[in-house]
C-alpha cells in the first residue's frame, strides 16, 4: 500500500537527487573539456545553459554570459529552480514529506549533504576549488543512492525512486547527446575536426561517468559512431537510454493499474531499437536525439497521470 | 579553564540539580561529579557537538514571523535536568488519575451532563465553552475515552512539589522533541549513560501505535492508523513525520483522504483508495471537516465528522475533547476528580482564580501586579499578562478585557517556578533558568504516562517564557532511580 502522494514525491526526490550528481558531473567534464579543446573552437560556458534548457531564466538574471555568472547560476542561485542548491533543497522537501518510507539515515545524509552544499558554495564557484567541491557533492550523492539500495524494501517506494531516477537519467542523456551532436556540427571541416570531435565526444562520455565501461565494452577509440550508440542502445549501462527505458518498464509492470504507461513506453522502446545512420552526423540525427528526449518527458505526464494526485 | 560550579547559586529558588552550593541533589551528584570534571574546552566541544548533530538529524521547528516561516534549529541545554525516580512514579499516578477523571468529564458533558445536574461544575462552563462542540452531542468514543493524548504541563514550586499548570487535550505537541532529546544525549554524553541509572524513554511510539490501534472501529489484525497533518507549513511538522516514522503509520494530509458514500474514510493509494481506521489527527477540530466546521479549510476531509458518528473511523483525540482544555474548567478538576473517581487529586493544581465570579474578579483586579492572567482558552503562551513583569499600561489593558469578557479569563499566582543550572554564554557558566515539564499521558483501554517529558526551558535569565516560539530551550528529562546502585 502507498499513498499517491507519497508516491510522486519519492519519485520527485530521486529525480532531483540524480539531478544534482549530473549538473556536478556536467559542471566538472565541462571544466577539462574546455581546457582540452583547441582555442579556435567557439565553445563557451554557456553551453551549459542551453544543455540543461535554461536560457530564458538565466537571461532574465544576468546579462553578461561569464564563467562565474554561469557556474553561480547553475550551482548556487536560489532562483533557478534547477540550481544544484536548490534541487537539494528539493530532496531535503520531498524526503522530509515521506520520512515514513525514506531510510531514517538517509534524511540525515541529506540534511548533511544539504549543509554542506550551503555553506562551502563559494568553493564551488572559484576554478580553484570547484574540483573538490564538485566531488564531494558526487560523493554524497553516491552515499545516499548506496544507502537506500542497500536499506530500502524492494516494494512500490523502490520502485518509483527507480522510476524517477532513471526518467532522469534517460532525459540527461539525451540532452548530453544533443549537446554533443550540436558542438560537433559547428566545427569546421579541418584537420584539427577530428581532434575535436574526439574530445567533445570524450566529455560526453565523462559527464555521464561513462568512458571506461564504454572503451571495456566497444573496444574502440572515442568517436561519435560508436558513441551515439552506446549511450543509446546498450542494455546494460545503467545510463544508456535504452537500459533506463527498460528498467521503467520493469518498474511500472510490478506496479498496479499499469497498462497505459507500459503501453507508451514500449512504443519508445520500439523508437530505440530502429536502425540509425551514426556515420553521418547531421542535422536529421540531431532532431532524433531531440524527438527522444520530448517523448521521455513525455512518460513522466502518463506516471504522474496514472499514479500522483491530481490536485 | 575550569567551571566555577561551587559558585552557582540558585537563590531563593527549588534548584533540580544543586540543593546548596556546590552540593547536588542525591539523584544528580554522579551527573555533577562528572560535569566537575570537565573544563569549559571540553563543555563548548560538546555544546558543538549537540548543534552539529541538531543539523544533521534535521530537528527543527517553525516560527511563524511577518517576514514568513523560519525552519530553526531545535535549541538545546546539554546540562539534563534530573528526577528521583520514587516522585516521578507517584506523578505518574497522579497524571493517569487526571486524565481518568478528565475523560469522564468530557464523555458526561457530551451526554446526561451529570456533574452540571449535580451542581458540581455550574453551568456556565458548557454554555460558553469555546471548545464544546454540539456536534459531538450524543457520542461515546472507545473506552469513553475522548482525549486520548494529553500533554500535561506541570511545575515545581518552592516548596520542591510538582502543581498541575494546564492539561493540553487538543493536540498537544513536544513529545518528538522529549525523545530526540535522549538521542542527543547518548551521542553527546554516551559516558554518563554507562554511570547513572536512567529510566529510557524510546518506548512512547509503540505505547502510542497501541494505544491508536485500540480504537480501531474494524476489529482486524492490523487496522489502519494515519497521522493527519495540516502540512509541512506547520510548525510541528517535525513531529507528525517523526511520530508517523516510528510507528510505522501513515502520513497523510486532508487531500490524501476521502470520505465516500458508505461514510468510510479512504486514503487515496496508487492502487486506488483503501480504507482507514483510526486518524490521529493533528489538526485542531475547526479545521478537520469543511461539512461541519470552518466551510474553507482546505486541511481537513470532507465528510470526517459523518463518518466518525457513524462509528466508521477512530479519530485521536476525539473532536469535542478540548472541550476539558479550558482554564475554567482546570480550576474544578480536583472536584471532578473527587466526583467521577472518589479520589482525591495525587498531584495539585495551582490557586486559581475566575474571573467569573464577581469576589475573585476584584481580588484579580486589585492585583494584576502580581498575578499571571491567563485566557481560558489559548495555548503557546499567548495572550497571557505577567503581573510582576509587565507595565502599568498593559495591566491596564487586561484589566479592560478581564470586565470585557470575564468567563474567558483566570489567574493565578505568579510561581517561583523551579531553575535547573544552564550553560549560558561562551565562557559556559552555569546559571539557573526557570524550566517547566511536560508529560504526555495516553489513555486508551490502558494508561500510560512518558517517562519524565519534554523539559523546557527559559532561555533568558528570570524569564518564565518557556515556549519554543517565545525563546525557550529545552533539555534532556532524567528519570534515575537511586535506589537501583549504580551500573
Amino acid at each position: 500500500m502507498m499513498l499517491s502522494r507519497v508516491a510522486e514525491r519519492v519519485y520527485w526526490a530521486a529525480r532531483y537527487l540524480e539531478r544534482i550528481e549530473s549538473t556536478a558531473r556536467l559542471v566538472s567534464s565541462y571544466e577539462s573539456l574546455l581546457l582540452d579543446l583547441h582555442s579556435d573552437v567557439k565553445l563557451s560556458w554557456y553551453n551549459l545553459i542551453i544543455i540543461t534548457d535554461q536560457q530564458e531564466a538565466f537571461n532574465e538574471r544576468y546579462s553578461n554570459r561569464s564563467e562565474r555568472n554561469i557556474i553561480k547560476f547553475l550551482i548556487g542561485d536560489s532562483d533557478n529552480s534547477s540550481s544544484l542548491i536548490n534541487s537539494l533543497q528539493c530532496v531535503r522537501e520531498n524526503v522530509r514529506t515521506t520520512r515514513d518510507v525514506v531510510p531514517e539515515e538517509a534524511w540525515e545524509q541529506i540534511c548533511e549533504l544539504t549543509i554542506y552544499a550551503r555553506d562551502n558554495l563559494e568553493q564551488g564557484v572559484n576554478r580553484r576549488s570547484r574540483y573538490q567541491y564538485l566531488d564531494d557533492i558526487i560523493k554524497g550523492c553516491a552515499q545516499i543512492n548506496g544507502l537506500l539500495l542497500s536499506n530500502m524494501p524492494k516494494d512500490a517506494s523502490w520502485e518509483f525512486l527507480s522510476i524517477g531516477r532513471n526518467l532522469e537519467v534517460a532525459d540527461m542523456t539525451a540532452r548530453f547527446l544533443e549537446a554533443g551532436l550540436e558542438a560537433v556540427l559547428i566545427l569546421e571541416d579541418d584537420n584539427a575536426a577530428v581532434n575535436s570531435q574526439q574530445t567533445i565526444w570524450g566529455s560526453v562520455l565523462r559527464s555521464l561517468n561513462a568512458s571506461q565501461y564504454y572503451l571495456r565494452t566497444t573496444k574502440a577509440p572515442v568517436k561519435g559512431d560508436e558513441v551515439m550508440p552506446y549511450l543509446l542502445h546498450d542494455t546494460v549501462f545503467p545510463k544508456s537510454i535504452h537500459h533506463c527505458v527498460v528498467s521503467v518498464i520493469r518498474s511500472c509492470e510490478s506496479l498496479p493499474n499499469s497498462e497505459a504507461v507500459v503501453k507508451r513506453l514500449k512504443t519508445l522502446e520500439r523508437k530505440l531499437v530502429k536502425k540509425i545512420d551514426f556515420q553521418n552526423v547531421s542535422n536529421e540525427l540531431l532532431e532524433y536525439v531531440h524527438q527522444l528526449q520530448v517523448s521521455i518527458l513525455g512518460i513522466h505526464s502518463v506516471v504522474s497521470d496514472t499514479w500522483f494526485i491530481a490536485e | 579553564m575550569s567551571i566555577g560550579w561551587d559558585e552557582y547559586q540558585p537563590n531563593d529558588f527549588y534548584d533540580e540539580l544543586i540543593s546548596s552550593p556546590g552540593n547536588a541533589r542525591k539523584p544528580a551528584q554522579k551527573l555533577l561529579s562528572y560535569l566537575k570534571s570537565l573544563d569549559s574546552t571540553d563543555i563548548s566541544s560538546r555544546k558543538l557537538a549537540a548543534e552539529s548533530a541538531i543539523k544533521d538529524m534535521g530537528i527543527s521547528f517553525t516560527v511563524y514571523t511577518d517576514e514568513g516561516n523560519i525552519d530553526r534549529a531545535w535549541p538545546f541545554d546539554i546540562i539534563p535536568r534530573v528526577i528521583d525516580k520514587k516522585q516521578w512514579d507517584k506523578t505518574d499516578a497522579g497524571l493517569k488519575q487526571r486524565l481518568q477523571a478528565l475523560n469522564m468529564f468530557i464523555d458526561d458533558l457530551y451526554n446526561d451532563q451529570k456533574i452540571i445536574k449535580d451542581g458540581i461544575v455550574p453551568e456556565y462552563i458548557l454554555k460558553q465553552s469555546t471548545n464544546y462542540r454540539k456536534e459531538c452531542e450524543g457520542m461515546s468514543p472507545p473506552f469513553g475515552v475522548w482525549a486520548n493524548i494529553c500533554g500535561t504541563d506541570l511545575v515545581r514550586d518552592k516548596d520542591g512539589e510538582f502543581y498541575v499548570l494546564e492539561d493540553n487535550l487538543r493536540v498537544p505537541s513536544g513529545v518528538s522533541y522529549m525523545l530526540e532529546n535522549r538521542s542527543l544525549m547518548k551521542r553527546v554524553f554516551p559516558e554518563v549513560f554507562e554511570k547513572v541509572n536512567i529510566a529510557p524513554v524510546s518506548d512512547y511510539t509503540s505505547k502510542l501505535f497501541e494505544t491508536l490501534a485500540s480504537l480501531s472501529p474494524r476489529k482486524i489484525k492490523k487496522p489502519v492508523v494515519a497521522v493527519l497533518t495540516p502540512g509541512i507549513f506547520n510548525s510541528a511538522y517535525f513531529e507528525h513525520a517523526f511520530l508517523a516514522q516510528k510507528m510505522g503509520a501513515e502520513l497523510v494530509e486532508g487531500s490524501d483522504l476521502v470520505v465516500e458514500s458508505d461514510d468510510c474514510v479512504y486514503m487515496k493509494t496508487i492502487a486506488g483508495l483503501e480504507r482507514v481506521d483510526v486518524i490521529y489527527r493533528r489538526i485542531d477540530d475547526m479545521f478537520i471537516d469543511p461539512e461541519v466546521f470552518h466551510k474553507d479549510s482546505v486541511l481537513g476531509v470532507a465528510g470526517l465528522m459523518r463518518a466518525w458518528r457513524a462509528g466508521n473511523v477512530s479519530l485521536a483525540n476525539a473532536p469535542g475533547a478540548g472541550v476539558a482544555d479550558d482554564k475554567v474548567v482546570y480550576a474544578f478538576v480536583p472536584q471532578i476528580i473527587k466526583y467521577y473517581l472518589g479520589q482525591d487529586p495525587i498531584i495539585s493544581n495551582v490557586e486559581t482564580f475566575l474571573c467569573y465570579d464577581d469576589k475573585q474578579r476584584q481580588h484579580v483586579l486589585a492585583n494584576l501586579d502580581k498575578l499571571v492572567v491567563k485566557p481560558a482558552n489559548e495555548s503557546g503562551g499567548y495572550g497571557i499578562l505577567i503581573g510582576p513583569h509587565s507595565t502599568k499600561k498593559e495591566q491596564d489593558k487586561f484589566a479592560e478585557l478581564i470586565k470585557a469578557n470575564p468567563r474567558n479569563y483566570v489567574a493565578q499566582p505568579t510561581l517561583a517556578l523551579s531553575t535547573s543550572p544552564t550553560f549560558i554564554g561562551k565562557d559556559n557558566t552555569p546559571e539557573p533558568r526557570h524550566l517547566d515539564l511536560r508529560p504526555f499521558v495516553l489513555q486508551g483501554k490502558d494508561s500510560y504516562v512518558t517517562t519524565g517529558g519534554l523539559t523546557r526551558v527559559a532561555m533568558e535569565k528570570g524569564s518564565l517564557m518557556v515556549n519554543s516560539s517565545q525563546g525557550g530551550g529545552s533539555k534532556d528529562t532524567w528519570i534515575v532511580d537511586v535506589k537501583g546502585g549504580s551500573k
